[in-house]
């Protein structure tokens, strides 16, 4: 645990010592606020909800989260760091741990720094608040499940965009298969009991429900065990691929 | 193989030991048995061309790669079975030396320091220490992007110093210093010997013979041969040969008289200092000769302007050996 917040710290502060916490988060802002005020025509719903703020955090994650998680080990495996840290006396759950949680953490502070949209609904009528803390919580979590699977791939590769654009296509799949995009590919020939597993998968169906204010511990169930699963993915190549 | 109880015991209490370890990579053997044992106080230099497995064993030591077969231990800790237990006892300087080039040279070693264990003033007094060993002072405060070569390579340097571990293994500690830093850090070296069991790896021979206590050279992923630096020079063909200076009128009779003494393998004829012509007298098994020479010289009444014994050549040594055939040098090891 001493070590995971050791390099949790190292990694968080790295963020800020570049432009890159600055850039990702001015964009970060902009984005969410244009894309609920535009977009998700945030007055002229007249609801005193953030309905139309939440909608669009999977497809902005989407891009988003793999650009921050593409460094997390491809850099570290092409600048040759990784082999100081990998024989620092530490062990490579710890390792990928703390570069992860320091990802998420980032991700936490961008997400917090929208807290003016959720000042403006308060002011102009009264929102549950509830629902509200839902969507935030529901988003995180989210932007977490994305983010296991950005660190996974980012270790398969030295290459930084090579990264990005394979779980940026991931997360594609994820995000989408609750639709009939891709639950259509799967209908021509699997069986219902697969469609229907891979209906379960959608961050989709399971951000929505959360975001509208139904806290299922399942949802939560699901996301947890799909960050576990990535992130044990992800120790297991570090192991493999770190000397390569 | 070493497979008797005592003979484990003297592997396992010897700081660095390595027992036939392996690496393959793929259908490539990068390191093929390799078995040594490196004591306290030893300084041992590690040689071989480039692609002969140094770096690959001592990646398998530092626990970065794991072997093949074979085992090695740190402190008497099997580096597979506790590879987190052998890191603790061991600093290790990466090839090339990286860092995390977005911090501070400070907030780096501190970083390090953290992750070894130290805390609060304990950390900044031991962050202090080693940046006045290897005298990064003046640059502490910069981001490490930014230094000159020499001075990243010497905060890679603190880094593996600053718990001051017992064990330290080094993967060309000097590469790309200039020859007063170089001075500097084989001067660090030598002081820290004495209590510490270090392994460097290097392809500038005159490293070897500055600061190392003992060489091994690996070509192939194979041992070649280990020993003293002198031990490496003895095996020169050029040990104990001597280059006499002489009048170019002279040489001829000269030539004549040293190719008679016994002992002399062959006299060889090169040029001197200022016009000056020379001879060099290689003896045969690298035999002392230079009395005899001296004598000869004397008794026909040929001049010299300087005559002196060659110690031999490492790197004409090196070549000999990692250029030779496997089998045959393997057999003469």
């Amino acid at each position: 645990m001493r070590n995971t917040a050791i390099i949790f710290k190292r990694e968080l502060r790295a963020y800020f010592s570049t432009p890159l916490a600055f850039v990702f988060i001015v964009i970060f802002l902009a984005i969410t606020g244009a894309f609920a005020f535009y977009v998700g025509n945030f007055f002229e719903r007249g609801r005193a909800d953030l309905h139309a703020f939440f909608v669009y955090h999977p497809w902005l994650y989407l891009l988003l989260v793999p650009a921050i998680a593409m460094r997390l080990w491809a850099e570290e495996r092409k600048s040759g760091t990784i082999e100081l840290l990998m024989t620092l006396p530490i062990s490579t759950v710890e390792a990928v741990l703390g570069k992860y949680l320091a990802a998420w953490a980032f991700c936490a502070i961008a997400l917090a720094l929208t807290f003016p949209i959720w000042i403006t609904v308060n002011m102009l009528g009264s929102p549950d608040n509830g629902v509200i803390g839902a969507g935030y919580l529901g988003s995180l979590v989210m932007a977490g499940a994305f983010l296991a699977i950005g660190s996974c791939i980012s270790a398969l590769t030295r290459n930084q965009v090579i990264a990005f654009v394979v779980a940026a296509a991931v997360c594609f799949l994820f995000t989408m298969s609750g639709l009939d995009l891709v639950l259509d590919f799967f209908r021509a020939w699997a069986p219902d009991t697969i469609v229907e597993a891979v209906r379960q998968m959608s961050f989709l169906t399971h951000f929505n429900a959360v975001m509208n204010g139904v806290i299922d511990l399942r949802d939560f169930v699901f996301f947890a065990s799909l960050i576990t699963l990535w992130l044990f993915i992800n120790v297991v190549v570090v192991d493999l691929k770190k000397g390569t | 193989m070493p497979g008797s109880r005592t003979e484990e015991r003297e592997l396992v209490s010897a700081l660095i030991a390595l027992e036939d370890l392996t690496k393959h990579f793929g259908p490539i053997r990068a390191v093929d048995g390799v078995s040594m044992s490196v004591a306290k106080g030893e300084v041992l230099g590690f040689l071989g061309p480039n692609g002969a497995g140094k770096s690959t064993t001592m990646k398998m030591v530092a626990g970065f790669l794991t072997p093949t077969a074979g085992r090695a231990w740190v402190a008497g800790i099997d580096v597979v079975a506790d590879p987190v237990g052998a890191k603790r006892q061991l600093g290790y300087l990466p090839e090339g030396a990286p860092s995390y080039g977005d911090m501070t040279a400070r907030g780096f070693l501190e970083f390090i320091a953290a992750v070894r264990g130290f805390d609060g003033s304990e950390r900044g007094h031991r962050v202090d220490e080693v940046v006045e060993k290897v005298a990064i002072a003046d640059v502490l405060h910069q981001p490490i992007d930014t230094l000159s070569k020499g001075y990243k390579r010497r905060v890679g340097l603190a880094q593996a110093l600053v718990h001051d571990p017992e064990v330290l293994i080094m993967d060309e500690p000097t590469d790309g210093l200039d020859p007063n830093q170089k001075h500097q850090v084989r001067t660090l070296i030598q002081d820290m010997a004495a209590d510490k069991a270090v392994i460097i790896s290097t392809h500038i021979l005159e490293e070897v013979e500055a600061v190392c206590s003992r060489a091994v050279v690996i070509a192939r992923g194979r041992i070649l041969a280990d020993g003293t630096p002198a031990d490496l020079l003895a095996r020169s063909r050029l040990h104990n040969a001597v280059r006499v200076e002489l009048e170019p009128d002279a040489i001829v009779a000269a030539r004549e008289a040293l190719s008679g003494i016994m002992g002399v393998e062959a006299v060889e004829e090169m040029d001197g200092v200022n016009g000056a012509r020379a001879l060099r007298v290689v003896p045969k098994d690298g035999r002392s000769i230079a009395v005899d020479v001296g004598a000869m010289l004397s008794t026909k009444g040929i001049a010299t302007h300087d005559m002196y014994t060659e110690k031999g050549a490492l790197d004409e040594v090196f070549r000999q050996i990692t250029t030779a055939p496997v089998d045959e040098v393997a057999a003469d090891a």
